[in-house]
């Protein structure tokens, strides 16, 4: 998942929607996530590449909404709502996911064995 | 030694000074059974000596004999010699030694009678230039004022400095002699005599001969002599002295009995002179040769193959390398557990000289506290119970005695001191205010071998082996062997690399940090 500056980013992808549960007067989602492109890349666990300042998720909270969505620790949050989440600050990041007045977010993730699947079977 | 003592003082030192003249007179005859069976050729008669006991056994018996009330009658214990005959090996050994010596100066003297001669010659060479005119036609002369008077002044000048310089370099005592001519040297000697040859000769014909009457060109002449004389001084001290200075090649000397290393730096040498330098440094950097310390690794290589025999069903055929082949493969397949003593051995050996260290050492701290340097006023008050550092180490010893004979045995070195050195060393630390520590310093560690007296170094001998000349030069790659008597120092030689040094410039102001988050949020 090594992005070239400047040539347009190609992933194979998942579509995962979220709907958010109210608890007590907050919207929660039920994952965390880490990077972003003021954050340090070296400490990602879960990219090979360790220069990727994407957005990860990094826990998902048993029982929330984003497992129930089918979210998985270690995935890569492309686009949330149309947005685009591979160039954005942690805090830029942080708002477009927690927006009032959306109750779904409807989020394209990629992860390693996505990638691996669509290589073996262009392979075979 | 290790039994207290109930007796007086001074029958107290006598029966200890026996006691310790025997056990010497042991380890002497057990070292020279030791060295028979080394690769000595002289042929010597056995006279019966005691077998050599294991150590601990050996001083137990001592020990016993010792404790015995008539020791003053049953001291006529037997051993292999007497104390004061020779065996036939002391014979040989002395008189190689004489001969050698002997060898040894006719060769040193030779080398440093042409060497004087040949100063002599040179030193009087301008001297004579100047004088002879005038000795033998000075009614010929031209007149030759205030020029020569000066030229006079600088020759005299001249020659003091040659003088003094080849005093500083030349006149020192040789610290060694070696097996061949030392080149360089020699090419040196020669090239001055060519050089004082030719001015003679030149001399001769030219001046002697014609009688010329130009006083002044004669002594311009001599004047030149002495420059070229100062010149080649100056070669000299390049040669013999700086080209060496700068280290070339590093030198890895490896004792063959234990393995001790060490390496030295070394400029451009020949291999006489590098293997002079490695053994000026043997004498302070190797601890000193212990052969008390080896017997357990050859009991363990007797023991290897102790238990293989080999029998020959095939006929009296002479199948030695089948033989051999065949005793290692079974050796090596049968299940040794050797390893397993040897680890249990040694932790246990580990175990048994701390705790006699532990020992030594408060033993040593509660005897060095008996004793107080008196201060100058108190002197005065007290003049009875005086003692000079001799008594204070005589009385204080006794206590620490059985402590430090006790470590000393544990540790194989009872053989490297004598109760009369500890007891100078005892002295000697009482006088300069040393600590218990430092008293001790020399007999926790085997120190090097300047450390010890003669008798004890094992290394008086020295033989050098090489496959190239001596005499030339150091090369990488290089092995040569220093052999003495009991064992060998192999010497590898390697290059210095060369180094690439490049540099980098820092700009102080180029030290700036950021702060790296590295944050998680829960949405």
């Amino acid at each position: 998942m090594a992005h070239i500056p400047g040539q347009p980013v190609t992933a194979v992808v998942q579509r995962i929607e979220i709907h958010k549960l109210r608890h007590g007067e907050n919207l929660i989602l039920g994952f965390s996530i880490g990077g972003g492109i003021d954050q340090d890349p070296g400490q990602n666990p879960y990219t090979e590449d360790k220069t990727d300042k994407g957005i990860y998720v990094t826990r998902v909270t048993e029982g929330g909404p984003a497992e129930v969505a089918g979210l998985l620790v270690g995935d890569k949050i492309m686009q949330v709502n149309g947005w685009d989440m591979t160039m954005v600050t942690h805090d830029q990041a942080r708002k477009r996911l927690t927006k009032k007045n959306e109750d779904v977010v409807r989020l394209l993730v990629t992860r390693k064995s996505l990638q691996d699947v669509v290589r073996q079977s262009m392979l075979q | 030694m290790d039994t207290e003592s109930t007796y007086s003082g001074y029958s107290y030192y006598s029966g200890r000074s026996r006691g310790s003249h025997r056990h010497s007179e042991r380890s002497r005859d057990r070292h020279k059974s030791r060295s028979k069976e080394s690769s000595r050729s002289e042929k010597s008669v056995t006279i019966k000596a005691p077998p050599a006991q294991p150590l601990l056994g050996d001083d137990t018996n001592q020990g016993e004999e010792v404790q015995d009330d008539n020791w003053g009658e049953t001291t006529t214990a037997v051993t292999g010699t007497s104390e004061h005959s020779i065996s036939q090996e002391d014979i040989v050994r002395i008189t190689k030694d004489m001969e050698d010596s002997v060898g040894l100066d006719c060769k040193r003297y030779l080398g440093l009678t042409v060497a004087a001669v040949l100063g002599l010659l040179v030193f009087l060479t301008p001297i004579a230039f100047l004088i002879l005119p005038q000795v033998l036609w000075r009614e010929k002369l031209d007149p030759c004022g205030t020029a020569c008077e000066g030229l006079f002044i600088s020759v005299a000048f001249k020659l003091l400095i040659l003088l003094l310089g080849t005093w500083a370099l030349f006149f020192r005592s040789p610290r060694a002699s070696m097996p061949r001519l030392f080149v360089l040297r020699a090419l040196l000697m020669v090239l001055v005599l060519l050089f004082v040859i030719s001015y003679w000769l030149f001399y001769g014909v030219r001046i002697l001969d014609s009688q010329d009457s130009n006083y002044q060109g004669i002594v311009q002449y001599a004047v030149s002599l002495v420059d070229a004389l100062l010149f080649i001084h100056y070669l000299a001290i390049v040669l013999l002295e700086l080209r060496q200075l700068q280290p070339t090649f590093s030198l890895k000397a490896v004792r063959s009995t234990d393995g001790e290393a060490f390496f030295y730096n070394l400029g451009h040498l020949s291999i006489q002179r590098a293997a002079l330098v490695i053994l000026e440094n043997y004498y302070k950097d190797f601890s000193v040769h212990n052969p008390a310390l080896l017997t357990a690794s050859k009991s363990r290589a007797a023991k290897h193959m102790a238990g293989l025999k080999v029998y020959n069903v095939d006929g009296p055929g002479n199948n030695a390398a089948g033989q051999s082949r065949a005793m290692i493969a079974a050796a090596a397949r049968r299940r040794d557990s050797s390893h397993n003593e040897l680890y249990y051995e040694e932790a246990d050996h580990e175990r048994r000289v701390k705790k006699r260290k532990a020992r030594l050492v408060v033993a040593v701290e509660e005897a060095f506290t008996h004793i107080k340097r008196m201060q100058e006023e108190e002197q005065k008050k007290a003049p009875g119970e005086v003692m000079d550092p001799r008594e204070a180490a005589q009385a204080i010893f006794p206590s620490m005695a059985r402590a430090l004979q006790k470590y000393l045995r544990t540790t194989r070195q009872q053989h490297c001191h004598t109760m009369e050195s500890i007891q100078q060393h005892l002295a000697f630390c009482i006088t300069n205010n040393m600590t218990p520590k430092a008293f001790l310093e020399s007999y926790l560690n085997p120190g090097p071998t300047l450390q010890y007296s003669r008798e004890r170094w094992f290394a008086n001998q020295w033989t050098l082996i090489s496959e190239e000349a001596v005499t030339s030069g150091l090369k990488d790659g290089l092995v040569f062997v220093l052999k003495s008597v009991d064992f060998s120092l192999v010497v590898t030689v390697k290059k210095i690399p060369f180094i690439k040094l490049s540099e980098e410039f820092i700009d102080p102001k180029s030290h700036k940090f950021v702060l790296q988050l590295q944050s998680e949020t829960s949405v």
